[in-house]
């Protein structure tokens, strides 16, 4: 936030970001060993090429339509509204898309470009299972064979999932080695890749990896951000005054912000799990309490310990539970166009049966910190105003989750 | 002329191959290390490649891996790892050390930092497996105000394009991983090795170290047939991880086994082309 005293600053130029290589200021990039370069070049050239490429984009658009059901609603929770009693709360909902998230958006795309590059075998990782069963998905419609690497302590925590992407017909490979969860998950999903390049496509389920993923999968997520300022012109006449998403990894965020960014008046805000709150260092929060490093092959904020160990995290949603988030993210903190919380496992829960209860819509755990958060902006902001939530997903795979922490049997 | 490469230019000179064994800093304790350098060396070791652990080393396969588990269960750090080479330097002044790991510790650290107290503490070459050439920026300038050489990995899949490029940024030597894959994978082609050496060789006045897969003296023989040396790390490891003696008989095991590659890559030596 400029004062008096600062010079007028130049507006950014958001479009320009990442540049050629892959940086966002002094983040992202490309560190990946020498085994993955000429894959990484590959791929970066093919997305260049398709990315502009109006036949593939149709049918991207098509597959939107058709087969994930989009354009997804733009909700005015009304009830939540009055009782919040603040600005009008906007639920975009994600949650309705085939399979029941966001993933689905960049899953899809990242299949159709595997397909045009002539890979038959696709793999990806997973945390909560939702881009496992978005991979498995298109993998099956497209028929691709699929391998997911999944955390083995969320293998436990996300078992419906494993199920559903089983019966998809993918291979679910349980990882054991580290914390066996989705940090873990992403390494063993990179030394496939290593060792199966020829023939094989690594869907990474977020904006984090090396350059080209941030960027690619922002795109394709953009879809997001590109219909809800469509629905919201419509619906209030005017842009919103914030838009609230939870962080993982932080692609259902940065699918919201970025057909914002240059609309300076709106302001964005990223919800972290908070987990038993930032104070215990029980969390995965590295934008709000991390440092940046480099880890799965781009520069960021981390978790880590005083030797650049990456830490454990902990968050009672598995699609949170990451030591990294995005490099864009990092980018947007520290020039401050966006600003990121914590919301914490109790928090969350609450903001679970809140629009449970009040809306009919039972959420993701994930999404859950997101509109916890939001139900205080709203009330902060007064109303007036206007608020857009990413609800990223249905709360289906979390039932397990929620009647064990309540102590109840199913 | 740094350690490296004086080094490789006395083995030419006598027309050997180097040996260079990988184990990783505190594996599978702290203080079995440096005295494990120094029977490396005994044994037959030209320089020895030491592991930085790391949580999340990608680059290296189930082998490795666990070594690093078992490092980090004794919260080895960089500083630790330093500290060993300046132990190991206290007896041993000439064999180049190279220190093998990824970015993140030495992000913590500083590049400066690193670069200074790594070069005091008697290192000699850093390889940093997730850091290609296009990402060194300040680094690279680190490293050399220290005089410390770059080492890079070039693979089955690199393209002469960027095998220039590599070739550009290192010092020291290079180092073809002789199979796609993570370290500890073993399936490999002895020609198909040759034959990429050799177009490296087109490119580079470096010498050209070869590893990844190389499991036992009769291919250590070989690979070094087609190189200017034999990088040999997850067969260590591995000993070391199965090893349920003593200290002394897993240090005896595993030196005995880089001895039999020692004396196996000399032999192969004297046959003639
Ligand atoms: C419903 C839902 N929301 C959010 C996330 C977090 O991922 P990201 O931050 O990339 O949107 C996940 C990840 O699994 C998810 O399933």
């Amino acid at each position: 936030m400029s004062t008096m005293s600062e010079p007028a600053r130049e507006p950014i130029d958001f479009s320009s970001y990442p540049d050629a290589s892959g940086h966002f200021g002094p983040y992202g990039g490309c560190f990946v060993p020498e085994t993955l370069m000429t894959a990484i070049r590959e791929l970066t050239e093919a997305y260049a090429r398709y990315r502009l490429d109006a036949e593939f984009l149709a049918e991207f658009d098509n597959d939107c339509t058709q087969f994930v059901g989009r354009p997804s609603p733009l909700y005015l929770a009304r009830r939540w509204t009055e009782k919040v009693g603040g600005a009008r709360i906007y639920l975009k909902r994600e949650d309705l898309n085939h399979t029941g998230a966001h993933k689905i958006n960049n899953a899809l795309g990242q299949a159709l470009l595997a397909k045009r590059m002539g890979k038959r075998r696709v793999i990806a990782e997973t945390g909560a299972g939702q881009h496992g069963v978005a991979t498995a998905t298109v993998a099956a419609r497209l028929g691709m064979e699929c391998v997911v690497y999944m955390g083995a302590e969320d293998i436990q925590r996300q078992s419906p999932n494993v199920f559903r992407m089983r019966l998809l017909g993918a291979e679910v490979v349980p990882v054991t080695s580290g914390t066996r969860t989705l940090k873990d998950a992403l390494n063993e999903a990179m030394r496939d890749w290593v060792t199966n390049v020829d023939e094989t496509f690594y869907i990474i389920g977020t904006v984090a990896g090396p350059h080209p993923y941030p960027m690619m999968v922002r795109d394709f997520q953009s879809i997001i951000g590109r219909e809800t300022r469509h629905q919201i012109l419509e619906q209030e006449g005017r842009l919103p005054d914030a838009l609230v998403a939870c962080v993982g990894g932080g692609s259902n965020a940065i699918g919201l912000f970025h057909p914002f960014l240059f609309d300076s008046e709106v302001q964005l805000h990223g919800v972290e799990a908070g987990g038993y709150g930032i104070d215990t260092g029980q969390h995965a929060a590295p934008l709000c309490a991390g440092k940046p490093g480099v880890l799965h092959g781009n520069r960021t904020y981390l978790m880590e310990d005083e030797w650049g160990q990456i830490m454990g995290t902990h968050s009672i949603s598995a699609g949170l539970d990451y030591p990294g988030v995005g490099p864009e993210h990092a980018w947007l903190k520290d020039i401050k166009r966006a600003v990121y919380t914590s919301v914490t496992d109790d928090e969350a829960m609450a903001g679970f049966h809140e629009l449970t209860r009040t809306e009919g819509i039972i959420p993701a755990l994930e999404t859950a910190h997101a509109l916890f958060y939001a139900g205080q902006l709203a009330r902060e902001m007064g109303p007036g105003r206007s608020i857009v939530v990413n609800l990223s997903g249905r709360g289906d795979k979390d039932l397990q989750t929620v009647a064990n922490r309540e102590g109840i049997t199913l | 002329m740094s350690r490296i490469e004086a080094r490789f230019k006395a083995l030419r000179a006598s027309r050997r191959k180097a040996l260079i064994p990988y184990v990783t800093a505190g594996d599978p304790h702290p203080g079995f290390t440096v005295p494990l350098l120094h029977g490396l060396v005994d044994a037959g070791a030209d320089i020895v490649e030491i592991g930085v652990p790391f949580s999340d080393p990608i680059g290296d396969g189930p082998v490795i891996q666990m070594a690093c588990e078992r490092a980090l269960a004794h919260h080895i750090g960089l500083d630790d790892v330093l500290a060993m080479v300046r132990d190991f330097r206290s007896r041993d002044a000439d064999t180049p050390v190279v220190l093998m790991g990824y970015m993140n510790p030495i992000e913590v650290m500083g590049h400066r930092r690193f670069a200074d107290e790594a070069a005091a503490a008697g290192v000699d070459g850093v390889l940093t497996v997730d850091m290609p050439p296009e990402e060194m920026g300040d680094f690279s300038d680190c490293l050399a105000a220290a005089g410390l050489d770059p080492i890079f990995l070039i693979a089955p899949t690199t393209t002469e394009e960027r095998i220039r490029l590599i070739c550009d940024n290192a010092r020291g030597f290079v180092y073809y991983v002789s199979l796609k894959g993570v370290t500890g994978a073993d399936t490999m082609d002895v020609d198909t090795v040759a034959g990429r050496v050799d177009s490296i060789h087109a490119v580079t006045g470096l010498p050209v170290g070869v590893g990844f897969g190389i499991s036992s003296p009769e291919m250590a023989a070989k690979m070094s047939r087609a190189s200017d040396a034999v990088i040999v790390g997850s067969v260590l490891v591995r000993r070391i991880a199965e090893h349920g003696g003593d200290d002394e008989s897993t240090l005896r095991d595993v030196t005995g086994l880089l001895r039999a590659m020692r004396e196996a890559m000399d032999t192969e030596a004297e046959v003639p082309a």
